[in-house]
C-alpha cells in the first residue's frame, strides 16, 4: 500500500527522475562515506580517558581554530609487525577462501544451469536455504561437528579410519571451513547468472570445430562467464579479509586476524585512534580490487 | 491463527499496563546492566513487588564489552557492575555521578574493611560505587587425577603447581586451562615471581622480562586459553586443572555433583596469594532514572537480599551481617570466605597506564601465537 502511493507521489512531482536517480548516491553518502568519514577523523585523534576516549581535532580558543592532527597512529602500524602480519593473514586466507568457494562453486552453478528448469528453482532454494538460520548458530554447529569428541570425528573413529580424534577445531582449517561455508552462496549464485546468459551454441560450436572439453572450459565457457566468477570472488574476498567472528569461534590462538586485532585495540587497549587507523589502512586494500572490478565491469559495458 | 491473535491481544494490553503507570509517574522503571548469571531468581521480583519499579535487566560477560559501551556514552542504563580496576578507570573518564549516599540507609552494612580497600585501591572516598559481590582467581582442579599424575604429594594449594613448568608438563596429559586474561594471568604470574602484581614498570611485560620468559616455557603445556569453557570442561573431566575464578569453578564442582559422574571438582586460593576482585555496582552519569538505581542498590544491601544472592551464585558478599542467612556450607568454604590468614594474603588489581596495558596486551598476544 504504502509502496503504490510513494509511486503517485514520485508521479506528481516533476523533477521525481532526479529524485529516484539521487537516492542510490544518498544511500553511499549516508551509509558509506558519512560512517567511513568519522572512522577516518578518529585515526588521526590521540586516544584520552573521557567520553568518548579520545581527543578533539578541532578546537577553537582566542578566535583561534586549531586542527590537530596525529599521524603517529599510522606509524604506530608499521612500528609493529603484528599488523603487517595479521593483515597478510587475512588476505591469506580469504584468497585461499574465495579460490576454494570458486572451485567448489563454479561445478554447483553449472549443475544448476543444467538441470531440468523444474528442479532448478528447487536447488536455487536450498543454496539459499541454509542463511534462514542465525548465521552465528550455523557457526556454532562446526563447532559441534569439528570439535574432538565431535560428529565428524566420532564417525571416523567408529567406521576405523582414525583411532585419534583429529585435531580441526581452534586450527586455520576450521576457519577455512567455516569462511568457506559461509559464503560459498554468495559465489554461487553470480556465477549462475552468468551461466544462464551464455549462448550455448557457442560451446556447441567449438566441439564441432574439434575442441577438447579443456579447451572449451579455458577458451570459452570460462571468459564468458567471467563477469559472475569476479563478481562472486569480491562477494566472497571483500568481506572474509574483515571477518571477526568466524575465526573467534573456530580458530585457535595463533589465528591473530585483522578483525581480531581490530578488536583488541577497540576492547583489550581501549585506543579508538589506533582501532580507527587499522580499519583505515583494511579499506585501502580493500579498495584495490574492487577500483579493478569497477573498471573491468566498465569495459563490459562499453564493449558490448 | 485464533492463538497467535489471542497472544498479540494480550501482548499489547501488557504493554499498555506497563507503559500507562511509566507514563503518569515518569519514571518507575530501571535499566539494570549486570553480569550473566549473577543475581539470585526471586530478587528482582521481590523489588518490583516491593517498590512498584519495573525492572529491565540486562547481561554483559566481559568488562571490555561493558567498558565500551560506556565509554561511548548515553547507554540508557541506570546502575551497571564493572569490575573495580575498569570503575577507576570510567570514573576517571567521568563516566558516572557520586552517590548520594543520604539515599543509601542501609549503607552502613558494608564491610569498612572492604570499603577501605576500594577507597585505596579504586575509588577514592568511595564517592561512585558500592561494591555487589566478590570472588579470586585461583585454582580449580580434578582431585583424583591431580594426585594420579603428580601423586600423593602434588602442590595442590600452590601456584607450583601451575606455574613450574616441570608440573605443568606431566599435568599436559589431563588438560590444563588459563584465563584468558592477560591483566589476571600476568598479576598471577608477576606475584608468584615475587614482583608487585601491580607492576606500572614498562619492563616487566617486555619479551626479555621474567614473567614473559616463564610464560613461555608454561604454553606449550597449555591446552586452551578461554575465560568460561572450563566451567563445563572441568565438570566433565575433559581438563584437571584450570586458573579459573571462584564462583565458576564452584560452579563446575556443582555440576560435577549434581551428574554424578565420579568427577570432584574443587576450587584452592594458592597460599601465595591470589587477586580479589569486586564488582561494584555504580550509577552512570547520565542515567535517566537515578533515584530508582539508589532504591535498587539500598534494596540489594539488605543482609537477606544479598545472603539469598550469595546463596544462589556462590560468591561471597560484602555485607557482614548477612552472614546468618548464607548457607552453612558457603560460609564454611575457604575458597568463598577465606580465613583471616589467607585474606592478609590477597591483592587487588589497580589501573594501569595505557602505555603498561597496551605492551600487556600485546606481549600476551605475542604469547597466545607462540
Amino acid at each position: 500500500m504504502s509502496e503504490s502511493r510513494q509511486n503517485k507521489r514520485r508521479r506528481k512531482l516533476p523533477s521525481s527522475k532526479y529524485l529516484v536517480l539521487s537516492v542510490p548516491y544518498l544511500w553511499l553518502l549516508l551509509f558509506f562515506l558519512a560512517p567511513f568519514f568519522i572512522v577516518f577523523k578518529i585515526s588521526f585523534a590521540e586516544a584520552q580517558i573521557a567520553i568518548p576516549p579520545f581527543s578533539e581535532l578541532l578546537s577553537y580558543a582566542d578566535e583561534q581554530l586549531q586542527i590537530l592532527l596525529n599521524v603517529g597512529n599510522y606509524f604506530y602500524l608499521i612500528d609493529d609487525d603484528l599488523y603487517a602480519s595479521a593483515y597478510l593473514l587475512s588476505l591469506k586466507i580469504a584468497a585461499i577462501s574465495t579460490f576454494l568457494c570458486l572451485l567448489i562453486g563454479f561445478p554447483m552453478a553449472w549443475a544448476i544451469v543444467h538441470s531440468s528448469p523444474s528442479s532448478r528453482n528447487i536447488l536455487l532454494m536450498l543454496i539459499i536455504l541454509p542463511s534462514w538460520t542465525s548465521f552465528l548458530i550455523r557457526v556454532y554447529a562446526w563447532i559441534g561437528i569439528l570439535r574432538n569428541n565431535g560428529f565428524l570425528n566420532n564417525f571416523l573413529m567408529s567406521i576405523g579410519v582414525i583411532d585419534k580424534p583429529l585435531q580441526i577445531l581452534h586450527t586455520d582449517t576450521a576457519v577455512y571451513i567455516g569462511i568457506v561455508y559461509t559464503y560459498l552462496p554468495f559465489m554461487i549464485l553470480p556465477i549462475y547468472t552468468a551461466l544462464m546468459r551464455i549462448d550455448y551454441s557457442l560451446i556447441e560450436a567449438a566441439r564441432d570445430l574439434g575442441a577438447s572439453t579443456l579447451t572449451v572450459l579455458f577458451k570459452v565457457l570460462l571468459p564468458l562467464a567471467k563477469g559472475g566468477i569476479i563478481a562472486g570472488s569480491m562477494l566472497v574476498f571483500i568481506p572474509s579479509v574483515g571477518e571477526f567472528v568466524i575465526p573467534e569461534l573456530l580458530g585457535g590462538p595463533d589465528s591473530i586476524l585483522i578483525g581480531k586485532v581490530l578488536w583488541q585495540e577497540f576492547f583489550n587497549n581501549r585506543d579508538w585512534p589506533v582501532a580507527s587507523a587499522v580499519a583505515t589502512i583494511m579499506l585501502l586494500l580493500l579498495v584495490a580490487p574492487i577500483m579493478y572490478f569497477h573498471r573491468y565491469q566498465k569495459r563490459e559495458m562499453g564493449a558490448s | 491463527m485464533k492463538h497467535s491473535t489471542t497472544f498479540a491481544t494480550s501482548a499489547l494490553t501488557a504493554s499498555l499496563l506497563l507503559s500507562a503507570p511509566a507514563l503518569s509517574a515518569e519514571n518507575k522503571v530501571l535499566h539494570v546492566y549486570n553480569w550473566s548469571d549473577y543475581i539470585a531468581e526471586e530478587t528482582i521480583e521481590q523489588f518490583e513487588q516491593e517498590t512498584g519499579i519495573g525492572v529491565v535487566y540486562d547481561v554483559f560477560d566481559s568488562n571490555e564489552v561493558l567498558e565500551a559501551k560506556i565509554l561511548a556514552g548515553s547507554t540508557g542504563f541506570d546502575l551497571v557492575v564493572p569490575t573495580s580496576d575498569f570503575l577507576a578507570r570510567q570514573a576517571m573518564a567521568g563516566a558516572f555521578m557520586p552517590l548520594d549516599k543520604s539515599k543509601l540507609s542501609n549503607y552502613g552494612n558494608l564491610d569498612p574493611k572492604i570499603m577501605s580497600m576500594l577507597e585505596e585501591t579504586s575509588d577514592p572516598d568511595n564517592t561512585y560505587a558500592v561494591p555487589y559481590l566478590w570472588g579470586t582467581t585461583g585454582l580449580g582442579y580434578n582431585v583424583a587425577k591431580v594426585t594420579e599424575v603428580l601423586g600423593e604429594d602434588a602442590p595442590i594449594g600452590s601456584w607450583d603447581l601451575v606455574f613450574k613448568p616441570e608440573n605443568l608438563a606431566k599435568l599436559e596429559q589431563c588438560g590444563v586451562a588459563f584465563l584468558n586474561a592477560p591483566t589476571e594471568i600476568y598479576a598471577a604470574i608477576l606475584h608468584y615471581l615475587g614482583k608487585d602484581p601491580n607492576s606500572r614498570e614498562l619492563s616487566d611485560y617486555k619479551e626479555d622480562a621474567e614473567a614473559f620468559l616463564l610464560m613461555e616455557k608454561l604454553r606449550p603445556y597449555v591446552t586452551y586459553f578461554h575465560s568460561s569453557q572450563y566451567i563445563n570442561d572441568l565438570a566433565n573431566g575433559d581438563i584437571c586443572v584450570a586458573i579459573g575464578w571462584s564462583g565458576d569453578v564452584l560452579q563446575a564442582a556443582d555440576r560435577a555433583a549434581e551428574a554424578d559422574n565420579g568427577v570432584e571438582v574443587a576450587y584452592v586460593i594458592p597460599e601465595e596469594g591470589a587477586l580479589a576482585w569486586f564488582d561494584l555496582m555504580a550509577i552512570p552519569a547520565d542515567a535517566p532514572h537515578p533515584d530508582n538505581a539508589h532504591a535498587f542498590i539500598n534494596f540489594l544491601l539488605r543482609p537477606e537480599v544479598i545472603a539469598e544472592i550469595s546463596n544462589y551464585v556462590w560468591y561471597a558478599n560484602p555485607t557482614p551481617s548477612s552472614r546468618e542467612f548464607i548457607d552453612q556450607e558457603i560460609l564454611e568454604h575457604p575458597g568463598i570466605y577465606p580465613s583471616e590468614e589467607t585474606l592478609a594474603k590477597l591483592y587487588g588489581a589497580k589501573i594501569m597506564p595505557a602505555k603498561v596495558s597496551r605492551e600487556m596486551t600485546r606481549s600476551w598476544t605475542r604469547f597466545l601465537k607462540n
